[in-house]
């Protein structure tokens, strides 16, 4: 088994007959992952795209056996399926999600944690192992099969942070987006720890911003675990304390979640930080 | 209240929710004009409804012993300015006869992904100046929600007497309630007095709902007022936008991208005049109105970064053309295209005369040197 997932990881979705969730649930079968179902109250027996079965809910999905879950549903909705995935045991649950109230995410991840099942964002892009699975809204062409892995809490500076590594010849072993939320399912030291295990993976990539301490905890955890060269990048420097910038999580609250500190925590620990996002592969030796 | 609106409520509407949920908060009233005061009956406090802290300190609270004295602080406080924010309300309530100040709050710890609660025997300070030998913290598990226990081992730790500490503990029993109900950052009492009466009393109330519950609570209706007119603006029509004081306006899809964008340009000495998140989207007219609205910071230059994925290229590319001849744009315009869709954009950019580049840095550099000669 890669990163979380490989490609024999049986995907479903829940919202595929959304705007979203079919235009993406489309694109994640042209990268190769196995879709095996959908999930869409009262569409139950119809195809997605001719070729997916849609179901009324998860439990009709388990004769399908799915190993993840990719929820694609309004906000007011995410706390319900993602309870219903928790319930019938699926491993791996993915919410794209944006806007999702944390009181709600709050009791998602614990209810998962009791039942050891992994909860990835909310608010977050999904999860690649190029050539072998996707879940998620990444653009498919900007990968290539390689030994970084890349975890990150935002979206599309994921991907021009991947394209760089691509272009400059190198390629990514799995990409991780946490989310932008100031709760998330998973933390920059529970991706640490499975990099750290994966044998393909040699070099890691940590894309962190303002809000928080998720980064600070990550630089001493690395100092004190991995052996693995990591590079980090930092956005926010410039952003002014008390404002949201975007991401429900990126704010500076009472001198807390500055990027300095940030940068600080991860020079102190040996991570390398790159100016700017086109400077990652340049650290990685 | 709107998506991804900060939701700090003012001291008389968190009062208020104390009140519907039994925690007690001194008799008050709030006024707009000195016209709405009731006439006096017992020795009162008159505060500014604004939303810092420190207002004891800056003025912003008064105390009364008579009519003339109401009338007066109520007309000096109403229309009065603190540090730049204008004073619209104040809320009059009957002055606590206190005995000791205590501290107490529940707040969402981002790190352990649960509320914490907080509280200290020494209140009426800011809880960051109090040794951490004084203050007792416990993680709430937000399944198992709170429970007596932690009001015991709350009480034991502050030393409250039995009368005060069963008063306590039926008072976190409605924090915690208001905590979960009402989808908050943080409730905070501080101070919370114990009178020279022997009753626990919140003398004032910090409550900070989650921008993101707005759809389960439609009824409060709150601006913040350190929003900007054009950051209202940009709210109400759903985009992400920050006003700064730089001279460049932004424009890149993504929260991270833009940010990155902003720390790029102040790193080559470029000095952005706003943050704009376009957000995923393949709609030219969203792409136009984010134009209005950085037109109206009125930038020297405008830079756009976009890295195409479910923002296709051509869609913005078409965007800023259409912006370009509505608006009349005569700034300088420097574009970043790169991803889903690049090539089309970049001739249909090239087709209207405006320059766009493959890579952010390339991007980066030209706007700043185009906006130093203007």
């Amino acid at each position: 088994m890669s990163v979380y997932v490989d490609e024999n990881t049986k995907v479903i979705v829940q919202g595929i007959t959304g705007h979203q969730g079919s235009f993406h649930a489309g694109e994640m079968i042209k990268f190769g992952t196995k879709v095996v179902a959908g999930i869409s109250p009262g569409k139950g027996g119809t195809k997605f795209q001719d070729k997916v079965p849609i179901v009324n809910s998860v439990a009709d999905a388990m004769s399908f056996s799915p190993d993840a879950t990719m929820i694609s549903v309004a906000a007011p909705f995410v706390k319900d399926a993602a309870f219903e995935a928790i319930d019938a045991g699926i491993g791996i649950v993915y919410i794209l999600t944006e806007h999702v109230p944390f009181h709600d995410t709050m009791e998602i991840v614990h209810q998962a944690k009791r039942k050891g099942i992994t909860v990835m964002g909310p608010n977050g892009p999904g999860i690649t192992v190029p050539g072998k699975c996707k879940i998620g809204i990444m653009p498919n062409q900007i990968f290539r099969d390689g030994d970084v892995a890349v975890a990150s809490r935002s979206g599309t500076l994921t991907y021009e942070i991947v394209e760089a590594i691509t272009r400059s010849g190198m390629g990514e072993s799995a990409v991780i987006g946490l989310g932008g939320d100031p709760v998330v399912g998973l933390t920059f030291i529970d991706v640490l720890k499975k990099f750290n295990d994966d044998p393909k993976t040699k070099k890691i990539v940590l894309v962190g911003e303002i809000g928080g301490n998720n980064e600070e905890l990550a630089a001493a955890y690395i100092k004190a675990n991995i052996k693995k060269q990591v590079v980090a990048y930092i956005t926010g420097r410039s952003a002014p304390p008390g404002k949201r910038m975007g991401h429900a999580g990126a704010i500076i609250e009472k001198g807390v979640g500055t990027a300095e500190s940030k940068i600080k925590a991860f020079n102190e620990a040996g991570v390398k930080v790159a100016d700017y996002p086109v400077d990652v592969p340049k650290l990685l030796r | 209240m709107q998506d991804g609106e900060i939701l700090n409520l003012y001291e008389y509407m968190g009062k208020e929710i104390f009140r519907k949920n039994g925690i007690p908060v001194p008799d008050g009233y709030v006024i707009e004009s000195a016209s709405q005061l009731k006439p006096f009956k017992k020795p009162s406090v008159v505060k500014s409804q604004i939303l810092l802290g420190g207002r004891g300190k800056s003025g912003g609270i008064k105390f009364a012993k008579s009519d003339a004295d109401l009338k007066a602080a109520a007309s000096e406080l109403l229309g009065s300015k603190i540090r730049n924010l204008t004073v619209t309300k104040v809320l009059i309530e009957d002055m606590l006869n206190i005995k000791k100040e205590l501290y107490v709050s529940i707040a969402l710890s981002r790190a352990d992904r649960e509320p914490v609660l907080i509280a200290s025997n020494s209140g009426g300070v800011e809880i960051e100046s109090v040794p951490q030998n004084e203050i007792f913290t416990k993680k709430i598990d937000p399944l198992l929600g709170y429970s007596d226990f932690i009001g015991r081992e709350a009480s034991a730790f502050m030393k409250l007497d039995p009368e005060i500490g069963k008063q306590f503990r039926s008072l976190l029993v409605n924090l915690y309630k208001v905590f979960v109900n009402e989808d908050c950052e943080l409730v905070e009492i501080n101070p919370l007095v114990i009178t020279a009466e022997g009753n626990l009393i919140a003398a004032d109330a910090k409550v900070i709902m989650d921008s993101d519950s707005f759809f389960r609570h439609k009824d409060i209706v709150i601006t913040d007022p350190e929003k900007t007119p054009l950051e209202l603006e940009a709210q109400g029509k759903g985009y992400a936008f920050v006003e700064l004081d730089g001279k460049i306006g932004v424009i890149a899809n993504g929260a991270g991208l833009t940010m990155a964008t902003l720390d790029a340009l102040t790193l080559h000495n470029g000095k952005p005049r706003n943050f704009l998140d376009l957000g995923g989207t393949d709609n030219v007219d969203i792409v136009v109105e984010a134009f209005d609205l950085v037109l109206k910071a009125n930038p020297k230059a405008i830079l756009v970064n976009i890295f195409g994925g479910v923002t296709k290229c051509d869609t913005v590319a078409n965007g800023i053309v259409a912006a370009k001849n509505k608006f009349s744009i005569k700034k300088p315009m420097v574009v970043r295209l790169s991803g889903v869709h690049e090539e089309e954009g970049r001739q249909i950019l090239k087709d209207n005369g405006i320059e766009s580049y493959p890579t952010m840095m390339e991007a980066i550099e030209r706007v700043v040197k185009v906006s130093e000669v203007q």
